[in-house]
């Protein structure tokens, strides 16, 4: 700090603890609510004290579901999205960290071809794109699979550019004593160029699993079936019902459940998180 | 372009590891992108058995369409509204943080969480708090003699996407203006501080202009995350209403496509929406080139 000014130092308190106010109170709404009874949303305002239901809100939502709004059980959901977030992340990490090194160590005819048909998905996010994708899904019968819910996701320039520029800044002699010890290119990749890059695979991890965990416009095309419902999607359905008849505590119980898993992966692995938002991003 | 001064010298295997990624973009990016600029063309008669060529027609209509020119006023409107909302307030909290020194890493932890909400989540979680009928927001509104109910006033719903959006994306743009902040030198305010300018003052003429490469990037980053990335958020609020107020550009292709069926119509707005997608990414790399230094 330049000097010393304690009016300034108040007020920059003041603001951050508004900030944090601000950020936190949707939350903290819809977390009291999830705690009450089906009396409590009847009239008037919405409480902003604890009530005394949140067990049995919760365990009610976890194991039946809410058969009246065509929601599956929430751990059914919640199995499902921890299913798609996985299966996107990781398969997003292991198709760019191949392609990566197929573009950086190997010279091959059509090689800036492939770079560039990689960088075109870039401009092709799913939103632009929907109706002929569902087409080519539903003729190849993945609709209602989770290949259909998690391939057309999957292909991934940002971390294929990620793992180039990473693999450009690893030293010449590293493959150079390799190839003198006799390694070929795939034992090279296993035991020097993966445990290297270690720390990106870990932080590109974090932000593809919190991307594939927030999917809802594709879960929502793709699937009809209840048993692939994924809890971001089924939420929808849950609080349209509860506007029409008093079930704020249902619906809120499953909103809490669908932020936990994902808050809690940028909460406990911040430092991981933040390095791969602001690498992704270069 | 760049490649290792020593490689390997296999012909098949780098075939093989790239053909997982580019056989996904093929299927599923490449193939589906020209058939809505093919059916962009052309025009499907209600049963589907006939498709007839008729060039730039379905263009000539969106453009000349009053629902689309409001979808795209309503998308203009709602960009520039949650970029300069969000970003204005994450630079201040930024600011606050980059100040306070060690408090400031639980600040940090406390203000980035949201970027983990799914985007119809925060949508719901907006839509509870200002339900007209149990809302919280509403019921202190009233107190102030204004009712609220962005079911019927088109001006409210478009309020309410605007919070909520911009809610969601402070986290995103606090982290990298935190970023920027931290990377001014220490010595440049220090300086300034001995000359006699006060924080306002050395704000507003050393940190600030030293900022600009960040708020240009995050200016780039927000309009694409106005656009694209709160679909689930107008889902889950206002669906597009009350009466289109609500309606932006990739809404629309969704609800023509999926709920109106007008193919050609909405592959044309597809493709427009494509138009655009190049057009930032393009602007994104040649200054992110600049930016970054290889």
């Amino acid at each position: 700090m330049v000097e010393n000014r304690p009016l300034l130092d108040f007020l920059t308190h003041l603001v951050l603890i508004t900030g944090v106010a601000i950020v936190a109170f949707p939350v903290y709404v819809a977390f009291i609510a999830s705690t009450h009874g089906t009396g409590a949303f009847v009239s008037g305002v919405m409480p902003l004290l604890p009530g005394t239901h949140m067990v049995e809100n919760y365990s009610m939502m976890w194991n039946e579901g809410l058969t009246s709004a065509g929601a599956p059980p929430l751990w059914v959901m919640m199995f499902n999205s921890l299913w798609m977030a996985l299966i996107i992340a990781v398969g997003k990490i292991a198709i760019s960290i191949t392609s990566a090194y197929a573009i950086v160590y190997f010279r091959f005819p059509f090689r800036v071809l492939a770079f560039w048909m990689i960088f075109i998905t870039l401009m092709l996010p799913v939103e632009v794109r929907i109706l002929p994708t569902f087409k080519v899904v539903a003729d190849l019968g993945m609709l209602n699979s989770y290949a259909g819910l998690t391939l057309p996701l999957i292909a991934s320039a940002t971390a294929t550019f990620l793992f180039r520029q990473f693999f450009l800044t690893v030293p010449e002699e590293i493959m150079e004593a390799a190839r003198v010890d006799g390694a070929g290119p795939l034992k090279f990749f296993r035991d020097i160029l993966l445990p290297l890059s270690r720390t990106n695979i870990a932080a590109l991890f974090v932000i593809l699993f919190i991307y594939g965990w927030v999917q809802y416009l594709w879960p929502l095309l793709i699937t009809t079936d209840s048993n692939f419902y994924t809890i971001v999607m089924g939420i929808k359905r849950l609080a349209a019902s509860a506007d029409a008849e008093p079930l704020w505590h249902y619906a809120m119980a499953a909103v809490m459940m669908a932020m936990l898993p994902p808050v809690l992966v940028v909460i406990f692995m911040q430092r991981l998180f933040v390095k791969g938002l602001v690498e992704t991003e270069k | 372009m760049q490649t290792k001064r020593t490689i390997f010298s296999n012909k098949r295997l780098p075939y093989l590891l790239l053909a997982p990624q580019l056989v996904i973009t093929l299927v599923f990016f490449i193939w589906p992108a020209l058939q809505a600029v093919k059916s962009s063309f052309e025009r499907e008669d209600p049963f589907g058995f006939k498709t007839t060529f008729i060039w730039f027609e379905n263009y000539t209509r969106i453009l000349q369409d009053a629902a689309y020119l409001n979808s795209l006023g309503n998308t203009a409107v709602f960009a520039v509204s949650v970029t300069v909302l969000s970003m204005g307030l994450s630079l201040l909290l930024a600011v606050c943080v980059n100040r306070v020194m060690r408090p400031g890493r639980i600040y940090t932890t406390l203000l980035v969480w949201p970027y983990a909400v799914a985007p119809v989540v925060v949508g719901i979680l907006w839509w509870f708090m200002f339900n007209p009928s149990i809302g919280f927001i509403p019921y202190i509104l009233r107190g102030f003699g204004i009712s609220w109910n962005h079911r019927i006033d088109g001006n409210q719903a478009m309020l309410l996407i605007i919070l909520a959006a911009s809610w969601k994306q402070i986290s995103y743009n606090f982290l990298f203006f935190l970023a920027g902040l931290q990377s001014v030198p220490n010595s440049l305010t220090e300086a300034a501080a001995i000359d006699g300018a006060g924080p306002f003052k050395r704000f507003w003429t050393i940190v600030f202009p030293l900022l600009s490469p960040t708020t240009f990037f995050l200016l780039i980053i927000n309009i694409n995350y106005a656009m694209f990335d709160t679909f689930g958020i107008i889902d889950a609020t206002t669906s597009g209403g009350p009466a289109q107020a609500t309606n932006t550009l990739v809404y629309k292709v969704y609800a023509d496509g999926f709920v109106g069926l007008n193919l050609g119509s909405s592959s044309a707005q597809s493709v427009i929406l494509m138009l655009i997608v190049i057009v930032l990414t393009v602007v994104q790399f040649r200054y992110v080139e600049r930016r970054v230094q290889y």
